[in-house]
């Protein structure tokens, strides 16, 4: 995850580093996701449990 | 409000988690079962009935997304995500209200009404964004945002059993599970509103001009409805929608009579294991297949989910009975194209219609997903019970409807074949493209 294309020049050409906000916004959508696997992935087992 | 520019530096990367906070939360709307059983017993409603508010909220997303999407693109991603966040929000707050005075109708109102105008403008708010900012792998990042779609019923589903149980299951209890899922789906959806920017334009030293996102074919909505080729994805997306459904909506009863009178048959509790596995399977597909999508070809991969689901519902009519795993690998194989079906489609617009309007052109062909809705379920369900009135039992029960299935799959391949690229007279002019799309106009602006 870089951040670099073709619309973006890149980060170290603005010396603004963007990598904590980039951790924070995919663990903010991340974790809530993880959860929710987690969940599934416990139901889903009774397949060959239940 | 205007469409955010980005600043100089920003990363693309950040903008599949602003969609993602968008579609994980109107996702919750595959979860509203959980509501339905606590809504019967406190205020004396019918499953029809309690069935009500998801179902107008349904036909509020097909609404919103095909007659909102052209003022989605105008406005920008920013303005379609704060509709949503105040529409999906505020309609559990409505919800919430109707449950604490026992007025159903309020919650009919919210939840389907209000809060299906912001599943289906949430729905189509990343689409154009993302497609823009990722001009080399458009399949992937709509794949991701759609993915979440699927996502969101995951983490609603057991949050807000957890929640009815905590709050109790009246209707004081239900109010307050409401309220706090309006106040913790607002809070979760700003960061998508905050954080979602259209691409900057190239740098003059970078050759200028447009984005290469906005290059090729540029087509607008209301002349796409004139093509061929609209209407062709239209019946490949509910052909492949429909055969998914057939398998999810009687999923459960499906695995327990094709195992029935076997060594090994299916306990209830291993049923919901598989309607578990069928939900991940769903998801996986939409980034899996839609990412897929992005080295071997949109239609190739079409051609993937349409062919290769008739060979997974043949196996499943001829010897699903027969072998367990079997049956299951089939089911999810088809369960996984139906998931990449949805989030392959953006990228085949662009494709085909240039990143002008794609947005507001998928709002239009997310119809084919209402008729599909309907479709699916009615086909399965009533050979189902003809079958059932005849005598029969067990897989027999299935047989007409796989069948069907498969006409319906090979249908859509037939379309899916007859694609072919929009013919240049369809194409807007360079002054029409600079006229309705902001970010371009704003590119050619700076490089003039």
């Amino acid at each position: 995850m870089s951040g670099t294309n073709a619309q973006s020049p890149p980060e170290a050409s603005t010396g603004k580093d963007r990598r904590p906000l980039i951790a924070f916004t995919w663990l903010w959508v991340g974790v809530p996701l993880a959860y929710g696997l987690y969940e599934l992935v416990r139901k889903a087992t009774q397949l060959f449990t239940g | 409000m205007s469409p955010p520019i980005a600043p100089v530096g920003w990363s693309r990367w950040l903008v599949p988690p602003a969609a993602l906070s968008i579609h994980l939360s109107i996702g919750q709307a595959y979860a509203w079962s959980v509501f339905k059983t606590p809504l019967e017993d406190t205020l004396g409603l019918s499953g029809t009935q309690s069935a009500l508010p998801f179902q107008l909220g349904i036909v509020m997303l097909g609404l919103s997304a095909a007659f909102g999407g052209t003022l989605v693109e105008r406005r920008g991603p920013r303005w379609a995500m704060t509709v949503a966040l105040i529409c999906f929000s505020s309609g559990f707050l409505v919800s919430a209200l109707g449950a604490a005075t026992q007025q159903f109708w309020l919650i009919v109102l919210g939840y389907g009404f209000v809060g299906g105008i912001g599943l289906g403008i949430g729905y189509i708010s990343p689409v154009s964004t993302l497609i823009k900012w990722f001009p080399d792998r458009p399949g992937m990042a709509t794949g991701i945002a759609i993915m979440g779609f699927g996502g969101g019923a995951l983490i609603a589903s057991p949050w807000s059993v957890g929640m009815l149980e905590s709050f109790g299951g009246d209707s004081s209890g239900i109010a307050a599970a409401f309220l706090v899922h309006g106040l913790a789906y607002a809070v979760f959806m700003l960061l998508g509103v905050l954080l979602v920017r259209v691409p900057r334009p190239r740098p003059a030293e970078h050759g200028g001009g447009p984005a290469p996102a906005a290059d090729g074919p540029q087509v607008s909505a209301r002349q796409a409805l004139r093509t061929p080729q609209f209407w062709l994805l239209w019946v490949v997306l509910c052909m492949n929608v429909t055969a998914g459904i057939g398998i999810l909506e009687k999923a459960t009863p499906m695995i327990t009579d094709f195992f029935a009178d076997t060594s090994v048959p299916v306990s209830a509790t291993s049923a919901a294991g598989f309607v578990a596995l069928l939900s991940a399977a769903n998801m996986a597909g939409r980034i899996g297949w839609s990412s897929t999508s992005d080295l071997i070809g949109r239609k190739n991969v079409y051609r993937v989910y349409l062919g290769v689901g008739v060979l997974m519902y043949a196996l499943i009519a001829l010897v699903g009975s027969s072998s367990k795993p079997l049956f299951v690998l089939c089911a999810l194989v088809v369960l996984s194209f139906y998931g990449g079906g949805f989030a392959t489609i953006p990228a085949y617009l662009k494709d085909l219609f240039g990143t002008y309007q794609v947005g507001a052109i998928h709002g239009r062909l997310l119809t084919a997903w209402s008729t599909a809705g309907v479709l699916g379920p009615l086909i399965v369900n009533w050979i189902a019970d003809r079958q059932e009135a005849a005598g029969k039992h067990g897989a027999e029960l299935y047989g007409t409807s796989l069948l069907i299935m498969m006409g319906l799959l090979v249908v859509g391949f037939v379309a899916n074949e007859l694609v072919r690229p929009v013919h240049p007279s369809h194409h807007v002019g360079a002054a029409t493209a600079r006229k309705g799309a902001p970010d371009v106009r704003h590119e050619r602006a700076e490089s003039a």
